[in-house]
């Protein structure tokens, strides 16, 4: 297999590599790679897990077939290229969905299960990891969940080598739209009272990262329900062609754009059919929106704190909208407890996940938010993560020791390692 | 009425990308190549992405046993329908492997000129017979001149060139036509390590344009479109300078 000389970036586009990528074709030429180098996705990670710098990286993108469909016992078997987008287009006329999708359709299976991401129904449904049935790695190994190497793999970001392919437990859902209901919250208080009585299956909220004193935390909750019926016309994706200008989310416009988002809906809520793609990935519409910050790029900051730490959402609101640096897209969600792997990164509690602009003071709040989080017992997302230091991980991640023996048991030679696992240091942990 | 598809050289990333888009339009597909474990995921895939019906097959350019059951194939399949045939194959080892072992050159030139143009001369008469049907045969730029990088390999695709003209020329008179088609460049296995591609196109965008451009009738195709003016002008450079270059 030929390696060609690359540089490549993060979605946040702040961090970037240059390094050589394979990229096989066919799985026939995968096989000879399996020891080498890392695989990597669509790169929809925001920070490093996708990089490898001087170093190699094998692209799994044109690994995408699918391999079998078992509609009986609702199971696909499917190689880790194939998007979550691909899967739900072709599954959703068949009366199936992938039981767990990213809020991203871009990402891969094999990016999936490497973080073990959730969605929006992660409270009821769980990680994506709880609907893997069976692993098939490119040396050939194929894990079950019972298989100790099964949790190192889920979540492992790709440190027990490339996945081939994987069968994933499919949910049985009669799915032409999405219905979605759409209420505001105008406090944090309100808000998450209303994401823990939540019964929707689907639910996310959008909460306004600028607004300060009584409207702290005010945003807008959306629970969603597969519906069957009307299919809205299918719309065109648009690009962003360019490097936005710096104005373009400064302060005041993100605030002034935020006020209108949420004024958008109606004091009583409103209830809105909408495309199943539209719910899923809102962002995917627009092309390449990453390069609306400018070339400077843009940092994600996602945690999870328990839930017993309400004050540490309020206090991390607080310093993120004093700042003046979050952007619009600023989330909140309630996870259950479901999670596959040693370092998947769900727990019980709330998530919330802030971009901002990457600027003179970004990391400096980004550090102070990571120990936030740390305090409260809860822990970041690596898919998200440009910014922690090793030393902040340990107390996060209390099986990352058992993990990185498990990982380095079967890559002494650490051939598996990225800029993440390195930057980290998570697999020197003891 | 469905269409039935022959792919010759299933596996390339043009052919993936053309089975994808027919299948999705609901064809019968004939998946013809080597490696016949991906075609069978392919099969299985194409299925479940609307294809009529799948089918893998084994076409093997350097041995002609295997033409005829891939013909047979595709006629089950369409029934009273028309068949259409996509060639993809050719090899193209380095110009210097060959410098090295000269024995290189019949392989090569099978693969990409007389094992492709034999199928194509046993599917002849079944096309005419239907009085109906497409053929598009991938050639390339590296025919248009030779060059001293690769020359053997645009030797056999000049040849194959010139033989889909012939073709082309023979069969519209029973209303099947045949277009060559000649990529520039496509990011594929054969140019992903490639230094200097530039202005390099998805192996998606270069199959639907092929479809499109087959179905209206066009009978010579570069794609991307502007490879058309490259190569006029990589026509035009008369010879005694032209062998003085290394393009
Ligand atoms: C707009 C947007 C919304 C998002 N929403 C969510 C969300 O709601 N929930 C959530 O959990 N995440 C979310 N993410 C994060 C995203 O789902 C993860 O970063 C995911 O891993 C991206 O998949 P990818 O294929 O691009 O993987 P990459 O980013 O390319 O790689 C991620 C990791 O997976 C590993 N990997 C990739 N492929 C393989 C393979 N075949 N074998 C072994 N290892 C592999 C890589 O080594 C790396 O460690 C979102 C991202 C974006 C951009």
């Amino acid at each position: 297999m030929s390696w060609k000389k690359h540089s490549w970036a993060g979605w946040g586009r702040v961090q970037s590599a240059t390094g050589e990528l394979a990229r096989p074709e066919r799985s026939a030429a995968l096989a000879p790679l399996a020891t080498e180098a890392p695989a990597i996705g669509n790169c929809r990670s925001y920070g490093d897990a996708a990089l490898v710098s001087e170093g190699r990286a094998i692209t799994m993108t044109r690994l995408d077939k699918i391999l079998l469909f078992d509609e009986a016992d609702g199971v696909i078997h499917v190689e880790a290229g194939a998007t979550i987008a691909d899967l739900a287009r072709i599954l959703a006329p068949k009366g199936f969905l992938p039981a767990v999708m990213p809020g991203t359709g871009f990402a891969t299976i094999g990016g999936c299960i490497a973080m073990d991401v959730h969605g929006k129904n992660h409270h009821g449904a769980g990680s994506f990891g709880q609907h893997v049935t069976e692993i098939t790695l490119a040396s050939g190994k194929v894990l079950t969940p019972d298989d100790p190497l099964f949790k190192a793999t889920v979540g492992g970001l790709g440190q027990t080598g490339p996945i081939a392919s994987a069968k994933l437990k499919l949910l049985r859902a009669k799915v032409d739209v999405m219905m979605v209901t759409e209420r505001r919250a105008e406090t944090l208080e309100s808000f998450l009272d209303r994401l823990d009585e939540s019964e929707a299956t689907y639910t996310v909220g959008w909460i306004d990262a600028t607004a300060t004193g009584e409207a702290l935390g005010r945003g807008i909750l959306e629970e969603g329900e597969t519906g069957a019926g009307l299919v809205p016309p299918a719309k065109r994706g648009r690009k962003v062609p360019f490097n936005a200008p710096g104005w373009a989310l400064a302060a005041p416009v993100v605030r002034l754009f935020n006020k209108l988002y949420y004024g958008r809906v109606p004091a009583a809520g409103r209830t809105l059919v909408k495309p199943i793609d539209d719910f899923f990935f809102p962002l995917d519409r627009i092309h390449d929106w990453n390069k609306l910050y400018g070339k400077k790029g843009f940092h994600q900051f996602q945690c999870v704190v328990p839930v017993t730490a309400r004050g540490t959402l309020r206090s991390m609101l607080e310093a993120i909208a004093t700042s003046g640096l979050a952007s619009p897209l600023a989330v909140l969600k309630r996870m259950g407890p479901g999670r596959a792997g040693h370092l998947s990164f769900p727990m019980e509690g709330y998530t919330l996940a802030v971009d901002f602009r990457n600027r003179t003071g970004t990391r400096g709040l980004i550090s102070e938010l990571i120990a936030e989080a740390k305090a409260a017992g809860g822990r970041i997302y690596f898919a998200k993560d440009s910014v922690a230091r090793a030393e902040d991980i340990p107390g996060m991640y209390p099986e990352l020791a058992e993990w990185a023996e498990a990982v380095n048991a079967g890559d002494p030679e650490h051939h598996y390692e990225t800029d993440l696992t390195k930057r980290l240091s998570l697999r020197s942990a003891k | 009425m469905t269409e039935t598809w022959i792919l010759l050289g299933a596996a390339s990333s043009m052919a993936r990308a053309m089975a994808r888009q027919l299948a999705g339009e609901g064809a019968n597909l004939v998946l013809a190549g080597r490696d016949m474990a991906d075609l069978e995921a392919q099969a299985t895939d194409l299925a479940l992405r609307g294809a009529a019906s799948a089918k893998a097959a084994r076409f093997d350019a350097r041995d002609a046993a295997t033409f005829a059951s891939i013909i047979e194939a595709a006629e089950t399949l369409a029934g009273e329908g028309p068949i259409n045939c996509a060639v993809f194959v050719g090899s193209m080892p380095p110009q210097e492997a060959i410098d090295a072992d000269p024995s290189l050159i019949d392989g090569t030139v099978t693969d990409s000129f007389t094992g492709p143009a034999r199928f194509l001369q046993m599917l002849a008469p079944k096309l005419e017979a239907k009085g109906k049907g497409l053929v598009i045969g991938v050639g390339s730029v590296a025919g248009d001149r030779g060059r001293i990088g690769n020359y053997v390999y645009g030797a056999a695709k000049s040849g194959i060139a010139t033989y889909l003209s012939g073709l082309r020329n023979r069969l519209g008179r029973s209303g099947v036509h045949v277009m060559t088609v000649k990529p520039g460049f496509v990011d594929t296995a054969m140019t992903w390590d490639v230094e200097g591609m530039f202005l390099v196109a998805s192996p998606a965008q270069v199959a639907a344009h092929m479809l499109k451009k087959g179905r209206k009738g066009r009978n010579v195709l570069y794609t991307p479109f502007f490879w058309r003016y490259i190569m006029a002008i990589i026509r035009s450079v008369p010879e005694p300078i032209f062998k003085k270059l290394s393009v």
